[in-house]
């Protein structure tokens, strides 16, 4: 029998057919997709990664609420002009505490993944209030909302906390019983303020 | 039997929406396209910035205007090639109303701020259920069809349709699986470099088996009909369709490049996207080839003409697609402008055009009347090329300079360029982006009303019974 009559076969019975394109296309994934997932250095945090505390947590949401990643990404390829420009390459253990990671596809401003500590809180403050209050050129969107709403107006730090550590995240008792008091009074531009300034390389010191 | 008729009317409304979701979300992407040349025109309004207007646009365009055209064609071809009316008419109905609900719902929720912080994925889980449910409900709709066809061999565009509901749906699942917190708010099952992987194996597919697969099986009904000789070769279909399926799912770690994940599933993600080359150009040859010998229909068929430009279109992206996924050409062009080059060439030139053929073939037929006008259908043809070829042309220009800048070393090894001055030069590149997209959504207002007159002008016509049409072209 040819491949020409063994195709016949196939697109004369819809349940085979269906049953081929469902193992051809799923081949791909069990062989590259399904070891990754099951590496489990790759989401092993190095030594100085540690959990988001409250606000960072609640600041890195804000990030993904306002779509920040959707023009700076959070990956610092191992490139001397991106060294250069931006610091120590990214690798996977940074990562682990990230869900979703945010390592983006695009671009239009520059990468955040070492910003934390380049620039003043103060700064950072303004920059997102108002970009072009300091950056003149800038075409980055003003987020002024972010100091008119309480942090965590929707009191849901704690089911946040709860949920993440369902999936993993070392977070204790107490530390899911202090967060409300570490975000009371902070508005939203605080907290994204505060995960900003956390987007650093890991310690040096730290790593064996 | 006698008394059985096509159902038309669904794949009518679901023309109708895809429509309607092509301006919104392109006015949508003129808007932020606008933003980026004027950052204000925000005007300090959460719905109206720029992080949460273009998510809205790219699932505006992807699930209302793609899917829409996607499920009503599915609809229209599968009746006529299996030589029977829609298994499950009702839930048919369901399906094209479930998704219109669920992407305007979805739509308002982005502007909301609800954002899972995936690519292409960003609707919240509330609303992954909800895809999940009308896409099972699409599959057994389609499948349900081709279980009663009246001729055995289940035609070429059914396993490209085939392949779009299953792929979709498997992919959609693993990569939505996350745990809610609220009803706005869920956090990945994955961490990292695993949920990028697994993003970029749902992210790069989407677009494999929604845009160019689902695409596909358009092209495979439309074209042949359109130009009235079948499909070149009926082998090279068979060998393109499943080379396709196969190899399309390993490519998605082309997006990683020098990111942190292995660099064996890099590599292997280069090395398939450079195969998927042979599968991607022997589809098109075998579409070049059908058209062959039906060249004089193209002075007077703009439907047909919208086809052979997106065929043309299809093959320069499905070129530089595997070329951007060279590791040394990727240095250069990942996270810059000619990525969004490269997917408006796709997006613009390939399914916008292919679906604006099949739409103007398309509606005469549903509503027993012909196009209102050829002429103006003409002038959208040169508003749709001149608006893609500007659109990707800016954005080659202003790709290929960042991607160059960035990397840009002076003579004693320091950077040659600030972030914000290379930023400062693509002003004069986003502005023509802007025009470019302009042109296209004017455009496809001018098929929207042709259409609509189109629809106004129609006689009331007894629906087609089946077989009333020979199916294999």
């Amino acid at each position: 029998m040819n491949a020409v009559d063994l195709h016949r076969k196939l697109e004369r019975n819809s349940g085979l057919l269906i049953f081929g394109i469902l193992l051809v296309s799923a081949i791909g994934g069990l062989v590259q997709v399904l070891p990754s997932v099951l590496q489990d250095d790759l989401v092993t945090p190095g030594p100085s990664t540690a959990p988001y505390g409250p606000v960072e947590l609640t600041g890195r949401d804000l990030y993904i609420r306002e779509g920040c990643s959707t023009c700076h990404s959070q990956q610092v390829r191992p490139l001397l002009a991106e060294v250069k420009r931006y610091g120590p390459y990214s690798k996977a253990g940074e990562s682990a505490y990230d869900r979703p990671f945010l390592w983006g596809s695009k671009r239009t401003g520059p990468d955040l993944h070492r910003i934390g500590g380049k620039y003043t809180d103060l700064w950072q403050r303004m920059h997102l209030l108002d970009p072009r209050s300091l950056v003149p050129d800038s075409i980055m969107p003003g987020y002024p909302w972010l100091a008119e709403r309480a942090a965590d107006a929707d009191g849901s730090i704690q089911s946040k906390m709860r949920a993440l550590r369902r999936l993993g995240h070392p977070y204790t008792d107490a530390d899911i019983e202090a967060a409300p008091a570490a975000l009371a009074g902070l508005r939203e531009v605080d907290a994204l303020v505060a995960y900003l300034q956390a987007l650093r390389a890991p310690d040096r010191e730290a790593s064996p | 039997m006698a008394g059985e008729r096509y159902h038309d009317r669904v794949v009518a409304w679901l023309t109708a929406f895809a429509v309607a979701w092509s301006i919104l979300g392109m006015l949508a992407g003129v808007y932020v396209a606008a933003e980026l040349v004027w950052p204000t025109i925000d005007f300090g309004r959460e719905w109206l910035s720029y992080g949460r207007l273009r998510t809205l646009h790219t699932n505006g365009v992807i699930f209302g205007f793609g899917v829409s055209a996607l499920m009503g064609t599915a609809f229209y071809s599968v009746q006529r090639t299996c030589h029977v009316p829609l298994f499950a008419p009702r839930l048919a109905w369901f399906c094209a109303l479930a998704w219109q609900v669920g992407v305007l719902a979805g739509g308002i929720s982005l502007l909301a701020g609800w954002n899972g912080g995936k690519e292409y994925a960003e609707l919240e889980w509330p609303f992954d259920i909800a895809i999940a449910v009308v896409w099972v409900c699409f599959a057994i709709v389609f499948f349900g069809t081709i279980g009663k066809r009246r001729i055995k061999p289940i035609y070429v565009s059914n396993w490209f349709y085939g392949g779009l509901i299953i792929v979709i749906a498997m992919l959609h699942i693993v990569n939505s699986l996350a745990m809610p917190v609220t009803l706005s708010k869920s956090y990945s099952l994955f961490a990292g470099a695993q949920d990028a992987i697994v993003q970029w194996w749902y992210g790069h597919n989407a677009v494999g088996f929604l845009l160019t697969g689902g695409f596909l099986g358009m092209l495979y009904y439309f074209l042949p009909k359109h130009a009235g000789r079948p499909i070149w070769s009926y082998r090279l279909s068979i060998v393109a369709f499943w080379a396709f399926t196969y190899s399309y799912i390993w490519a998605g770690p082309h997006h990683l490049h020098y990111n942190a994940v292995p660099e064996w599933v890099q590599s292997l993600g280069m090395v398939m996207s450079l195969v998927l080359l042979a599968p991607s150009w022997a589809t098109l040859v075998n579409g070049v080839m059908t058209v062959a010998g039906a060249w004089e229909k193209l002075r007077t068929d703009p439907a047909l003409k919208f086809i052979v430009l997106s065929l043309a279109f299809y093959g320069l992206a499905t070129f530089e697609g595997p070329m951007m996924s060279i590791k040394s050409v990727n240095v250069v062009s990942h996270f810059t402008d000619w990525t969004i080059g490269h997917v408006h060439s796709g997006a613009l030139g390939w399914n916008a055009m292919i679906t604006f053929g099949a739409f103007y073939f398309l509606v005469p037929r549903l509503v027993g009347a012909s196009l209102y006008s050829v002429r103006l259908a003409n002038i959208h043809f040169w508003l749709a090329l001149a608006g893609t070829m500007l659109y990707v042309l800016a954005m080659w220009g202003a790709g290929v300079s960042q991607g160059l800048l960035w990397l840009s070393l002076d003579e004693i090894g320091e950077l040659s360029f600030s972030f914000k001055d290379i930023m400062a030069s693509m002003a004069p590149y986003y502005a023509l982006r802007f025009v470019a997209g302009l042109i296209f959504l004017s455009g496809a207002l001018l098929m929207a009303f042709n259409l609509a007159m189109t629809g106004k002008g129609r006689r009331t016509v007894a629906a087609s019974p089946p077989a009333a049409e020979s199916s294999r072209s």
